[in-house]
């Protein structure tokens, strides 16, 4: 690896933003913050994987992926990141290297791809992607990136993040470093208010900033740039001019925020938009923090008048399911910031969590776990799926939510599961985002399938008369 | 014939291709009590995974060796044995099978060496067989992933010293072939009373059926036993030119005679397949298959009218793109675009003008500059579709916006007469409403009629009148 990825991770794992990282001992520290991986019983995405996953949703800039076929052809327009305009980030774009690159080197493809891609689309900037193989053999995407911005006029970002560094989250926070290394604040906003904020960690995933969007354009707030849902280039390269940092998703880019404070004075606080409570706290905390920074004060007043009218707006909707869902028992497989704040909306609609995983999540996502469910017992650290498996099935629980990958072991258990990770295609942000959840919940545990597939086959129970008849 | 031509470009645009490391893992899936593990990083797994879930909605085993930059530099024993034992311990797999990828090829890991010195050192790994396959992401696609698979399997497992059994016969399909094909081809084999052996098996693995138990490698498909018996059958069948490398390599391994089926779809390619099995079975062909045939030949006849003279854009691994490519042409659509994503000797015999090895970017050109009606490629192609305001008919993997992939079927009487109501039915609802001035005289006949004689001109600009008209 060069040294310039092995000094960028070192700075990524040195995290002032991060809790766990401030608790360890200098030694420890320098471990880094990935847990080794066990081979043969691992899972999930590797570093380049997050570096895409946390930038792709920047629409009008083309992704270039440097590598085999494997990196894009694999897994290209597999998210539903949505976007309000351009649709060239659900372009796949490839360099597909073959076996003579390998051996003679793939900097003059990308080159070439670069123009190519420049010349098709003219987006306003390309993105190139780093792969294990591509930083095997050695291509410097850095210095390919920096002749074809001087060359075409245009940015070219690279983005080293190839797999092999470490897992996805690992991979997020590269991401990060590229926007913060080669686009952020090089471009000047036409105009600021003092109603300025970014949304950083973020993706736009079904559409759900929209469900939140229409709370901050009542309060008079600006989203100067999401980082990077619905994202458009120019956005992210001004978003130094903002007043205050949201920092969403628990860690994943909090890099972002915490070198934005060190360069730029920006303030930030982290919040989630899942939850009723949550939204209510996230619209409070910018408000605040907003008028710390230069906002009238007027602004706290009109925000609690916001809340008051949509919590109550969306506490009635809720109700309805209230009678029907009174002491369902959920298990809530998921990871981070999500493991506690959906919590507290699945109780407001009289839902009973009986496990929510913490395998993703930091000492803090526990404390608040604790804090919302009384105690730690239902803390589930790393449960293999025929464990799962086996509490769906004696029905310990009834319904799972989780991502897409474990959702057989519910299905296959003939138990309920809903989709609450990337994958689904329903967007749970904000209070119109928990009414949306509630309804799911409701529509999947009352769907009349599943009488149905529990009952037996005619043949295997013991029907005395039809086998003395036989 | 045929001209065959490979894309120029550096930048592959939306992938048509898949990796080959991808497609091994796939075949191993066909094998039961198998685990698939791809040596490379953990990104690899994760997007095969994804990819095929979201294909089959099915719960999809595939491990990594979880490789990082160290063990990269260091060379990849101990993460692959490490891997070896946890896989034997946790999922107690009768096999595992091995992919390389693109990482672990350019550090050049001698796996073949790895594996002995994993069973010397650990011995516990005698119950397990183990398979390995070279696959480098930079070399080949999916389907010669797959064929290498198959070649691995064949040319290690079967015992050399079984008698013949002149009703057992050895079906070594495509990876083309879904779980529904594969189940077809079983119900027509038995009927002529062969015992089939399918290898490998996706029907039994990935054809959505609902397990007793929870486990963490696939749920059925070939039997390692039945594996070892290939050598006894009295014929080998191997469906699509992808798999000749595997039959001959059975045939040397230990003498079985092999034909090769280049495609089952299609009344004259279903003949010859039904004529085989009447012949090797020396019995005549069951009252059900002629009525399949009378049923075929009348769908036909009902469907050619909606095929005729119709312009086709089809991508396509190239087995499959030779299957649908020559269908369509047998019932009178035109074969206008071809691109596929690797070579094979089928591709300069179809019946096209030209085909490119390339992606859905030349895809989409082509079909437009060609003025196609109908655009036939796997889900990827929706994006062109919308654009282009053209039908899709969507083919092979991954089909990640149906559901039901599994049981789709194509091949024999039957498979061939789905074919032809499902692409027919598309192309009917595309029959176009007239309007009144669809068919407009031209101004030499209308003024003709009004008794105005025309200056004879050789090629008068066609709106010359059209205002005087107006």
């Amino acid at each position: 690896m060069s040294p310039s990825l092995n000094a960028r991770i070192a700075q990524v794992f040195d995290e002032p933003g991060c809790d766990v990282n401030q608790g360890k001992s200098a030694k420890e520290r320098k471990k880094g913050c990935t847990k080794q991986l066990t081979p043969g019983a691992a899972a999930g995405g590797c570093a380049f994987d997050g570096a895409k996953i946390a930038l792709q949703p920047i629409v009008d800039v083309a992704h270039l992926v440097h590598g085999p076929i494997a990196c894009e052809g694999n897994s290209w327009d597999n998210r539903h990141s949505a976007s309000s305009g351009p649709q060239t980030y659900r372009t796949g774009f490839t360099t597909d290297i073959n076996e003579f690159d390998v051996i003679y080197g793939g900097e003059k493809r990308l080159f070439k791809a670069i123009r190519e891609v420049i010349e098709k689309q003219d987006p306003p900037a390309v993105f190139v992607y780093q792969t294990c193989v591509t930083a095997m053999i050695g291509d410097d995407i850095e210095a390919v990136c920096k002749r074809a911005s001087q060359k075409f006029g245009k940015p070219v970002i690279p983005v080293n993040a190839p797999g092999f560094a470490g897992p996805k989250n690992l991979g997020n926070k590269l991401g990060a470093e590229a926007l913060l290394d080669h686009v952020i604040g090089t471009v000047e906003p036409a105009e600021t208010t003092p109603f300025d904020i970014n949304i950083i960690g973020e993706y736009n995933l079904s559409g759900e900033l929209w469900q939140v969007k229409p709370l901050l354009d009542a309060m008079g707030v600006r989203v100067l740039s999401c980082i990077s849902g619905d994202g458009r280039y120019k956005e992210v390269a001004s978003a130094h001019r903002a007043k205050v940092n949201m920092m969403v998703c628990s860690k994943s880019m909090i890099n972002i925020a915490t070198r934005m404070q060190q360069r730029f004075g920006i303030p930030y606080f982290e919040g989630s938009f899942y939850g009723i409570s949550d939204m209510s706290t996230t619209l409070r905390e910018i408000a605040q923090l907003l008028v710390q920074t230069g906002a009238p004060a007027a602004l706290m007043d009109r925000t609690e008048a916001l809340i008051a009218v949509e919590e109550a707006r969306a506490f009635e909707r809720i109700r309805a399911y209230r009678e029907r869902l009174q002491g369902k028992k959920v298990l809530l497989i998921t990871g981070g910031v999500k493991s506690w704040s959906v919590v507290s909306a699945l109780q407001e609609a009289g839902l009973e969590v009986v496990g929510t995983s913490t395998k993703k999540s930091t000492k803090e996502d526990k404390e608040k776990i604790k804090e919302i469910m009384g105690d730690d017992a239902h803390m589930i650290d790393d449960m293999p799926p025929r464990q799962m498996y086996a509490m769906l099935r004696d029905a310990k629980a009834d319904i799972m939510l989780s991502g897409g990958r474990s959702q057989f072991v519910a299905l296959k258990a003939r138990m309920p599961w809903m989709d609450i990770n990337q994958e689904r295609h329903h967007a749970f942000a904000g209070y119109e985002g928990m009414v949306t959840m509630v309804a799911e919940i409701d529509k999947a545990l009352f769907n009349p399938v599943w009488a149905q597939v529990r009952a037996a086959a005619p043949w295997e129970t013991q029907d005395t008369l039809l086998t003395e008849a036989l | 014939m045929a001209h065959v031509t490979e894309s120029k470009k550096a930048c592959a645009v939306n992938p048509l291709k898949m990796s080959a490391p991808l497609g091994a893992s796939y075949a191993f899936m066909g094998l039961e009590s198998c685990m698939p593990l791809m040596h490379g990083s953990q990104g690899c797994t994760s997007f095969g995974v994804v990819l095929l879930v979201r294909h089959f909605k099915e719960t999809i085993p595939l491990q990594t060796s979880a490789m990082n930059e160290a063990t990269t530099i260091m060379g990849g024993y101990d993460n692959l044995s490490q891997a070896l034992l946890n896989i034997r311990s946790r999922a107690q797999p009768a096999i595992i099978g091995i992919c390389s990828t693109g990482l672990t090829e350019t550090k050049g890991d001698d796996v073949e060496g790895y594996i002995r010195l994993a069973r010397q050192q650990y011995p516990e790994l005698a119950d397990t067989e183990i398979v390995y396959v070279s696959t480098p992401d930079y070399v080949g696609a999916f389907q010669d992933g797959w064929a290498k698979a198959v070649t691995a399997l064949v040319s290690q497992l079967p015992r050399q010293d079984l008698p013949r059994n002149p009703l057992a016969v050895n079906v070594l399909p495509g990876s083309h072939l879904t779980p529904g094909d594969i189940e077809e081809l079983r119900d027509i084999i038995e009927s002529f009373g062969l015992q089939p052996a399918f290898v490998p098996d996706v029907s039994g693995s990935l054809d959505g059926h609902m397990p007793e138990q929870w486990l963490g490698t696939t749920l059925g498909g070939t039997p390692l036993n039945t594996l070892q018996a290939l050598g006894g059958a009295a014929l080998t069948l191997a469906i699509g030119e992808q798999m000749r490398p595997a039959a001959q390599a059975l045939q040397e391994r230990c003498g079985t005679p092999f034909v090769l089926l280049d495609r089952l779809t299609g009344l004259g390619a279903s003949d010859a397949f039904i004529q085989q099995l009447a012949q090797l079975s020396g019995r005549s062909v069951p009252m059900r298959l002629r009525r399949q045939r009378s049923q075929l030949v009348d769908a036909m006849l009902d469907g050619h009218f909606h095929f005729g003279n119709v312009k086709v854009a089809l991508a396509a691994e190239p087995d499959l793109l030779w299957a649908a490519g020559n269908m369509l042409t047998e019932m009178g659509a035109e074969l206008a675009v071809a691109v596929t994503t690797t070579r094979s000797p089928l591709l300069d015999k179809l019946p096209v003008a030209e085909v490119l090895i390339g992606d859905l970017e030349d895809f989409e050109h082509l079909a437009q500059a060609a003025g196609c009606d109908l655009l036939m490629t796997h889900s990827h192609g929706r994006q062109a579709a919308e654009r282009l305001a053209k039908p899709l008919f969507r083919i092979g993997i991954p089909m990640f916006d149906r559901v039901g992939n599994a049981h789709i079927c194509h091949v024999g009487y039957r498979g061939t007469r789905n074919f032809v109501y499902e692409v027919g039915n598309l192309l009917m609802d595309q029959i176009g409403h007239h309007h009144p001035h669809d068919w407009p005289l031209p101004a030499a006949s209308r003024l003709a009629a009004l008794g105005v004689a025309l200056e004879p001109q050789p090629t008068p600009p066609p709106d010359r009148f059209a205002a005087a008209s107006a």
